[in-house]
């Protein structure tokens, strides 16, 4: 038995990997990636060589934390998909086509984030992709995608635009779709964003850059629908008061990273609708602790706040579970959190800024009728509109009126949208309206793996 | 058709050697060790997979796991091609029918 799994090998897990090692417990951490760096820093310690220059400080600055799983108490499981956690102690996960199981006294999970479901007309055409996704070819295979447009609000396209540029494909265009009213209702934050000034710092350099390589912007745009036959042609959309139309074979589409909150709901760990960043929460103490006392949760998979906030948090976690385990004194364990916890509210300090200035895209959140909403199933806004309209009060009755959430994605790509349409219809918060129940096996696990895992589990 | 994506560096100078693997009958060379669904995007493959619903063409979407768009049948186990590394020999295909993963 180890002392601690880890799921998720982004900063946060790897952080909290590292600071409990080095407290002398031993640590296992389990990602899905072949190697170490979560989304944010995928891939970082091959990459970084590779393409440090395009990619910047930011992702290069990942590979401290990355080689820090190099420790004599860390077993790092790459390419391993965690699908049932079970009395908060034992995972169960495939890896390389086998079952495994093992177990911890204490578990962090640090599934970090994923991109918030954008729902346009023709986001599920073949060349209609994340702008994360983007990255992450960039980050692990150094692919630039040609004739790209980007759309949709919030810094990481202009981090996405930018290292296209530094590639030498700068995009056709950056659409996004904040407004001016957008920005100053955000201003009233500014002081406190202040704190987190090297961001805004960032942002300025990086619109200053694209200014340069002559990207086009249109802010505040509508009606945004993706053109195409067999993959995506064009990106239509409506701004400055007229309609546009843009030729491009991939479209990049971002309105934010919500909690990717699939393994801490498959064990019922309560989660609340945070307002602000209009997307549902695990509910955890400052440490981490979950209302399950031996789960831990940390990282953007708890709320989001950018790599910086997890690593810094994943350390905190560390430090709570290695005082569970007598490792250090309570003492100790806040002198070294309370400074942590100082850099921690810093690296926050720019979020209501920025939530607030680069807000989701309103035509996304409550999507025309005709406008898939669950990608698997091929769900209809207007479906689910039905559904609430013959008594379906929540997402799980919406299961059974028509299937969405499913499939194999489980509604990580349709939750958010489904609670919000639901939400509307009836009049209710999301609170009250709640989200899918989610059920292991949180990844598709075959029967072959299964019998694997049930016979060295009897041996 | 061209492929929508460039490679910044070139094949050769590439870590991994170059391995033979077919997609839906169509013989590809990739590159060993590389992401898979990466590889197939590199090489021009447009359409992944069909859904059970409509058969509407899909790609990958996300890259990191989570929508399973990018679904593929590769040597008769129907897996996510993000989460998989191109292997000598692969037989890739699309999946058929409803997801019996």
């Amino acid at each position: 038995m180890y002392d601690l799994i880890v799921i998720g090998a982004g900063p946060a897990g790897m952080a909290a990997a590292r600071r409990a090692a080095d407290l002398g417990l031993t640590v296992l951490i389990l990602d899905e990636q072949s190697r170490s760096g979560g989304q944010i820093y995928r891939d970082v310690e091959r990459a970084a060589l590779l393409r440090g220059e395009i990619l910047g400080k930011d992702y290069t600055d990942g590979i401290d934390l990355a080689r820090g799983l190099d420790h004599p108490g860390i077993t790092h499981a790459a390419s391993a998909s965690v699908w049932q956690i079970e009395d908060g102690y034992r995972v169960y996960y495939t890896q390389n086509g086998a079952g495994k199981t093992a177990a911890a006294k204490r578990l962090l999970i640090a599934t970090g984030a994923l991109e918030r479901p954008m729902p346009i007309p023709g986001w599920t055409l073949p060349g209609v992709m994340t702008a994360g996704a983007a990255q992450i070819l960039l980050k692990q295979s150094g692919m630039v995608a040609e004739r790209a447009v980007l759309a949709g609000a919030g810094p990481l396209l202009y981090l996405v635009a930018a290292q296209m540029v530094k590639a030498g494909a700068p995009p056709l265009a950056l659409v996004e779709t904040q407004t001016g009213g957008d920005f100053r209702r955000a201003l009233k934050y500014l002081p406190g964003a202040l704190r987190g000034w090297p961001y805004l710092m960032k942002g300025k350099d990086m619109l200053a850059a694209l200014r340069r390589a002559g990207v086009p912007r249109h802010t505040g745009a509508t009606g945004l629908r993706v053109e195409g036959g067999d993959r995506a042609e064009a990106l239509v959309f409506n701004a400055g008061g007229r309609q546009h139309k843009i030729e491009a074979r991939t479209v990049l589409l971002h309105h934010g990273v919500v909690p990717h909150i699939q393994a801490a709901r498959s064990i019922g760990i309560p989660h609340r609708w945070n307002a602000q960043q209009q997307c549902f929460a695990p509910e955890h103490d400052e440490t981490g602790r979950t209302a399950i006392d031996t789960v831990f949760i940390a990282g953007d998979g708890a709320g989001i706040g950018g790599a910086k906030a997890a690593a810094i948090a994943g350390r905190i976690s560390a430090l709570s579970i290695a005082q569970d385990l007598e490792r250090i004194t309570a003492a100790d364990c806040r002198r070294e959190s309370r400074p942590l916890q100082a850099s921690l509210n810093r690296e926050l300090a720019v979020r209501p800024f920025l939530d607030t200035a680069y807000p989701p895209y309103k035509e996304a959140l409550s999507p025309d009728d005709a406008t898939i909403v669950c990608r698997c199933e091929e769900v209809t806004a207007g479906d689910i509109r039905r559904y609430a309209g013959m008594g379906c009060l929540g997402p799980n009755q919406a299961k059974a009126f028509g299937r969405s959430g499913m499939g194999p994605c489980q509604g990580r790509y349709c939750g958010l949208t489904v609670t919000a349409l639901l939400a509307a219809a009836n009049g209710k918060t999301p609170d009250e309206t709640g989200y899918y129940r989610i059920r292991p096996p949180i990844k598709p696990v075959t029967l072959g793996e299964l019998a694997a895992t049930a016979q060295r589990k009897g041996k | 058709m061209k492929p929508a994506f460039r490679n910044l560096t070139a094949p050769a100078s590439s870590p991994g050697q170059m391995v033979a693997v077919t997609f839906d009958g169509q013989e590809l060379t990739l590159v060993e060790g590389e992401n898979l669904a990466a590889a197939l995007l590199a090489a021009g493959v447009d359409t992944f997979r069909e859904t059970p619903v409509s058969g509407a063409p899909r790609a990958p979407f996300c890259m990191m796991g989570a929508c399973f768009d990018c679904l593929v049948e590769i040597d008769g186990t129907v897996r996510q091609a993000c989460l998989a590394t191109v292997t000598d020999g692969m037989n890739i295909r699309k999946p058929n029918g409803t997801s019996d993963v």
